[in-house]
């Protein structure tokens, strides 16, 4: 979805390149007009408001650099971005002193036009926008899966609230599966950075051998096969939110590159000389106790402190079960028009079972297993034995807090089997019984084969 | 519903189509088709750059398909250029009939020399239905998890997401 109302003129005398250039606006979803010289451009410009100007420097009548003064003439804060096929460092220098936005040489690397549009659109509305924003809102936008209506939760969409407009460093703690990078991105889409992407980068999946070059890019020529430059995460950033995942495992060398960056918001590319300057907000995320790790000397004091500015703790699931059936239905519902199914329903049974497992696996563990119930489910509603047999053998063996010896024993037996696969041979010489008495046991306490 | 014709060009990889193919039949209820096109690329390559004007062979193809029923998309192994941009990975009719893909910058092998067939097809796979979206008259979306969100460099095809949003997918006729 797409409202860009901002409006764009692009004056230029050649033809194919007025068109080339009022498409690939046109996609961005700005509205494009074209003039094919500098009084053109004045009368269309007389008549109609526009936000940014794309002005060829070397045009028959007018020249860009004209056009431009007369435009400042008219409205001092419309943006003009001259391009030019011969860039010469004292024309650069008249254009920019004439009010010009910045220069560019054609042909122009279309991320390096996007950018710039971007960025000078994004800081001349700023101002309006985030007065407009102030005491407007009142509710978050959420991503489509971030779901939940329970207080945690709720609890959650305040804290979000709160941080989002700024610029602040947040810190995202939760146990694995709990939607730690759903709240990163809800951050970031609330936040004015919203136009610019989000990065995420799992410092736990990255080899140490290339993590510097994915993290800060590298130039063409740096190593073998590096036939093009290549922007590093934290310069894909630029404008927006870089996501630091599992930020315990990152090594002491790379804790002290990643202190520097986030500092100085400055870097070099592998095998560059030149400084990258980025202006990106930092989020993070543990599922490890970073307090922990700096007593034990594995992560750096330093850089807890720089990161641990403001903190938002995801409850686990099993903490919040009356979020459990919203997102059992909302995963039922992805999973069948993904896979065509029509399951409509979850038996009470079956949601008993969902709402009492303890989900060690969160969020993402419910949803695996919504999935596989959709995969081997039949008719309109999903029953008990759709679900993974962890989940059923789980609740099989109790999670209910009996602590009897039979509840016990029955937990134990389930482990157990459900460990060897249910071969009875295995289990019962695990369990130090013979296979006669392990299916009395079976038989006794109801356990199910989950794969018969 | 629309139905989409696949139409190589300068491209010699059928396994590579055939697997676009099955992709796309899995996302879509139409009808997917392969084309072939008798086409006379060489009058689009610009000597100067050394690439092919992605504009020229939409306009080259349109003639030559007219009498098709619904969206052509094109997909080609050479370089694609617009006047003013150094490269594009592709172009579109905005609501219109045809659009264009190029594999060639889509390649890990041009960035880092390494080959990866896997991201090469992912990377198709969203240009593909980038493009298709313009044809159907999406414009670019601001939701980075959505293939219309724009994507002028190799490090943003990678960022955005391979399917449509919610919003966008409502636009694209015969997305099962």
């Amino acid at each position: 979805m797409n409202n860009k109302k901002e409006k764009i003129l692009v004056v230029d005398d050649e033809k194919i390149v007025r068109e080339s250039l009022f498409h690939w606006f046109q996609e961005e979803g700005y509205q494009v007009e074209t003039a094919e010289d500098g009084e053109t451009a004045l009368r269309i410009f007389d008549k109609n408001k526009f936000d940014l100007l794309l002005v060829d420097m070397k045009m028959p009548g007018m020249s860009g650099l004209e056009l431009l003064a007369k435009i400042k003439e008219i409205d001092k804060d419309t943006i003009v971005i001259l391009i030019t096929a011969f860039a010469s460092v004292p024309t650069a220098i008249k254009a920019l002193k004439d009010g010009a936005y910045d220069y560019v040489t054609k042909p122009v690397d279309p991320d390096e036009l996007e950018h710039l549009v971007k960025k000078a659109l994004e800081q001349r509305s700023l101002r309006v926008e985030n007065e407009a924003l102030k005491g407007s809102i009142d509710e978050i936008i959420k991503p489509d899966n971030l779901i939940g209506e329970s207080g945690q939760m709720k609890k959650i969409y305040e804290l979000i609230h709160t941080v989002a407009p700024t610029d602040t460093t947040v810190m995202i703690r939760g146990e694995s599966g709990t939607g730690k990078e759903l709240v990163a991105k809800a951050i970031h889409i609330n936040s004015r950075r919203k136009y610019f992407p989000i990065i995420p980068v799992n410092c736990g999946a990255l080899a140490e051998s290339i993590l510097e070059s994915e993290l800060f890019g590298h130039e063409k020529g740096a190593f073998t096969g590096a036939q093009f430059k290549r922007k590093g995460k934290f310069e894909m950033a630029d404008g927006g939110t870089i996501f630091l995942d599992e930020i315990g495992s990152v090594s002491p060398k790379m804790q002290v590159e990643l202190l520097r960056v986030i500092e100085s918001k400055q870097f070099n590319r592998v095998g560059g000389n030149q400084i990258i300057k980025s202006d990106f907000r930092v989020i993070i995320a543990t599922n490890e106790p970073l307090e922990d790790l700096v007593k034990q000397g594995k992560f750096r004091e330093d850089l807890y402190y720089r990161l641990n500015v403001f903190s938002i703790v995801i409850p686990p699931l099993r903490e919040r079960t009356g979020d459990i059936p919203v997102l059992a239905f909302y995963f039922l519902n992805n999973f069948c028009n993904a896979m065509n199914k029509n399951i409509k329903n979850i038996s009470p049974e079956a949601m008993e079972f969902l709402t009492k497992y303890e989900w060690p696996g969160n969020v993402r563990e419910l949803e695996n297993a919504i999935e596989r119930a959709v995969v081997v489910g039949k008719g309109e509603t999903i029953k008990v034995d759709d679900l993974p047999f962890h989940v059923s053998s789980s609740q099989a063996a109790g999670t209910d807090g009996d602590n009897s010896m039979s509840a016990m024993e029955k937990k134990h037996i389930a482990r157990v089997l459900n460990e060897n696969n249910w071969n009875i041979s295995r289990s019962a010489l695990e369990l130090e019984i013979d296979r006669v008495t392990l299916y009395n046991k079976i038989n006794k306490y109801g356990l199910r084969n989950p794969y018969k | 519903m629309t139905c989409i014709n696949i139409a190589p060009v300068k491209f010699s990889n059928n396994s590579f189509l055939k697997k676009i193919i099955k992709e796309l039949n899995s996302r879509f209820r139409s009808d997917i088709s392969l084309l072939a096109l008798d086409l006379e690329m060489e009058q689009t390559y610009s000597e100067d750059r050394g690439q092919f004007f992605s504009s020229q062979i939409i306009s080259l193809s349109t003639p030559l398909t007219q009498s098709v029923p619904g969206k052509i998309l094109l997909i080609t192994e050479v370089d694609l250029f617009v006047p003013v941009l150094t490269f594009v990975f592709g172009e579109a009719q905005l609501n219109g009939k045809h659009s264009i893909v190029s594999v060639c910058r889509l390649h890990e092998e041009f960035y880092s020399g390494i080959s990866d067939d896997d991201l090469l097809f992912q990377r198709t796979m969203k240009e593909v239905l980038h493009e298709l979206g313009h044809c159907f008259g999406l414009l670019h979306c601001i939701d980075w998890d959505c293939v219309m969100h724009s994507s002028q460099g190799i490090e943003e095809v990678d960022i955005k997401g391979n399917f449509y949003c919610k919003t966008c997918a409502r636009s694209v006729d015969g997305l099962k």
